[in-house]
């Protein structure tokens, strides 16, 4: 089945099968190896993107789902060598370990900070309530967010 | 974990998704969010050979007030309708049951007419149509039809959903004092037990989730409620209480006397 959609503002058409995902599509279609599958179940959110702006797990939609769809992953943060600064934020705050989470935690944390610029600490806890972590404790990853905000509100 | 092999379609009104949904019968299935259905096919607990996805259907999504009521359109999603303000301030009971589903990726795609249609004994959305006493707006091939709240939920993942008819829109009664508690499953966040609670005067309407394996109106409690929490006692009087790893019979009955209570204080 044909699709056409958008990615890190790109344009893409692909014929794929229905039964893809819509997280193999960008790793193994446009090869965009950044955004991660975990669990493959909908419990880690390692695959978080965002699809027209809403953090979604990409291990639970199917591609022919997004057909039409922006879609923006880790890959579309950065702007050429200036990371995004929520990425800038994890760096400085040692947000990450082994990193095999953070694409999922900063996919995330885009649509905790476009709903609510100015998160509370309980507020950004809440937001990863769909994202696992296994090295970090989650301490640093609530401090790189509250970072993120207050530049990003600078 | 791949799904087995399917047709997908995309319907761009309810009258074609009917339409396929009686030409496909039983190998057909509706699409929403997928975030019930599509795990359970790369289970493959789901093989349906034919996917009618109904999330582009114009005037499915939206949420309106008329004549007293809030319409809430069956592809709104959970994420949609924690961020109305028309159902925060008019329907806040609402408000506060999908702010404890899942998490924000899943918000962002599980729908009303998904969670509902879907059944799952520990979802949330039940309790809460119970007790406010909505009401489910279908069509099918005979045309369209209400269910009321109380006759819709028939059992573990069953309704009173005709095999050709799909949920359009859930229309709820404005109300002013009412609230949701929810004791969650550590892990999945679904809930062990989730009550609510509509009160209006000297009166209480209770719906229950996570209990039994169908969603209920704890009758028993609303007979013996007197103004505060004591009623709470009888909120399994008469109901099979399920048991699953989360929690045995014994600490589920407990939690549910406990929740009930807690919904019949706030
Ligand atoms: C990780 C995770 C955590 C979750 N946590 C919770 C939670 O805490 N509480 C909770 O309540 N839920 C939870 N859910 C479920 C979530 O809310 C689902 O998205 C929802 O139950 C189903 O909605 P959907 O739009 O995704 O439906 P789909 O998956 O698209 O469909 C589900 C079923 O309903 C049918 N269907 C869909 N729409 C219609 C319609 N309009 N008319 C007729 N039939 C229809 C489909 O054919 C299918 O059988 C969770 C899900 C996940 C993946
Ligand atoms: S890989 Fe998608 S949620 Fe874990
Ligand atoms: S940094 Fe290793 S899982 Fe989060």
């Amino acid at each position: 089945m044909q699709i056409s959609l958008t990615i890190n503002g790109k344009s893409h058409s692909n014929d794929i099968e229905p039964r893809m995902s819509l997280v193999h599509y960008l790793r193994e279609v446009m090869d965009l190896t950044g955004t991660h599958v975990g669990c493959d179940t909908s419990g880690c959110g390692a695959c978080t993107i965002t699809l027209d702006g809403n953090a979604v797990k990409s291990c639970t939609l199917l591609a022919v789902q997004a057909d039409g769809c922006e879609i923006m992953t880790i890959e579309g943060m950065a702007n050429g060598e200036q990371m995004h600064p929520i990425q800038e934020a994890f760096k400085e705050n040692h947000g990450l370990q082994c990193g095999f989470c953070t694409p999922g935690m900063v996919m995330t944390a885009v649509d905790i900070l476009k709903s609510n610029p100015n998160p509370t600490e309980e507020e950004i806890r809440h937001g990863l309530e769909g994202n696992f972590c296994r090295c970090t404790g989650y301490h640093n990853i609530v401090k790189s967010i509250q970072q993120a905000a207050e530049q990003l509100n600078s | 974990m791949i799904p087995s092999k399917f047709d997908y379609i995309k319907a761009s009104s309810i009258s074609e998704a009917v339409k396929l949904l009686g030409k496909h019968g039983y190998d057909a299935k509706i699409l929403s969010g997928g975030h019930s259905l599509i795990p359970a096919m790369k289970l493959r607990l789901n093989r349906p050979l034919v996917l009618i996805d109904i999330s582009g259907i114009s005037g499915m999504n939206t949420i309106t007030e008329q004549g007293g009521e809030i319409i809430i359109g069956a592809n709104c999603t959970h994420s949609q309708v924690l961020k109305s303000d028309l159902v925060k301030n008019k329907l806040n009971i609402v408000t506060q049951t999908v702010k404890c589903i899942g998490d924000i990726q899943v918000r962002n795609r599980g729908t009303i007419g998904g969670s509902l249609a879907h059944a799952d004994p520990s979802s949330d959305y039940p309790a809460t149509i119970l007790a406010c006493e909505a009401i489910i707006e279908v069509e099918g091939k005979n045309g369209s039809r209400t269910i009321d709240a109380i006759d819709f939920f028939q059992g573990i993942f069953t309704t009173s959903l005709a095999e050709d008819e799909i949920i359009t829109a859930v229309r709820f009664p404005k109300v002013i004092n009412g609230n949701y508690q929810k004791f969650f499953q550590s892990a999945s966040r679904f809930a062990v037990v989730g009550v609510a609670v509509v009160k209006d005067g000297d009166s209480v309407k209770v719906g229950v989730t996570g209990v039994s394996d169908t969603p209920y109106r704890a009758i028993a409690v609303e007979d013996a409620y007197s103004g505060n929490s004591d009623a709470g006692s009888h909120a399994i009087d008469n109901i099979e209480v399920m048991s699953d790893h989360f929690a045995d019979v014994e600490y589920r009955s407990h939690l549910a006397k406990v929740y009930v209570k807690k919904a019949l204080e706030a």
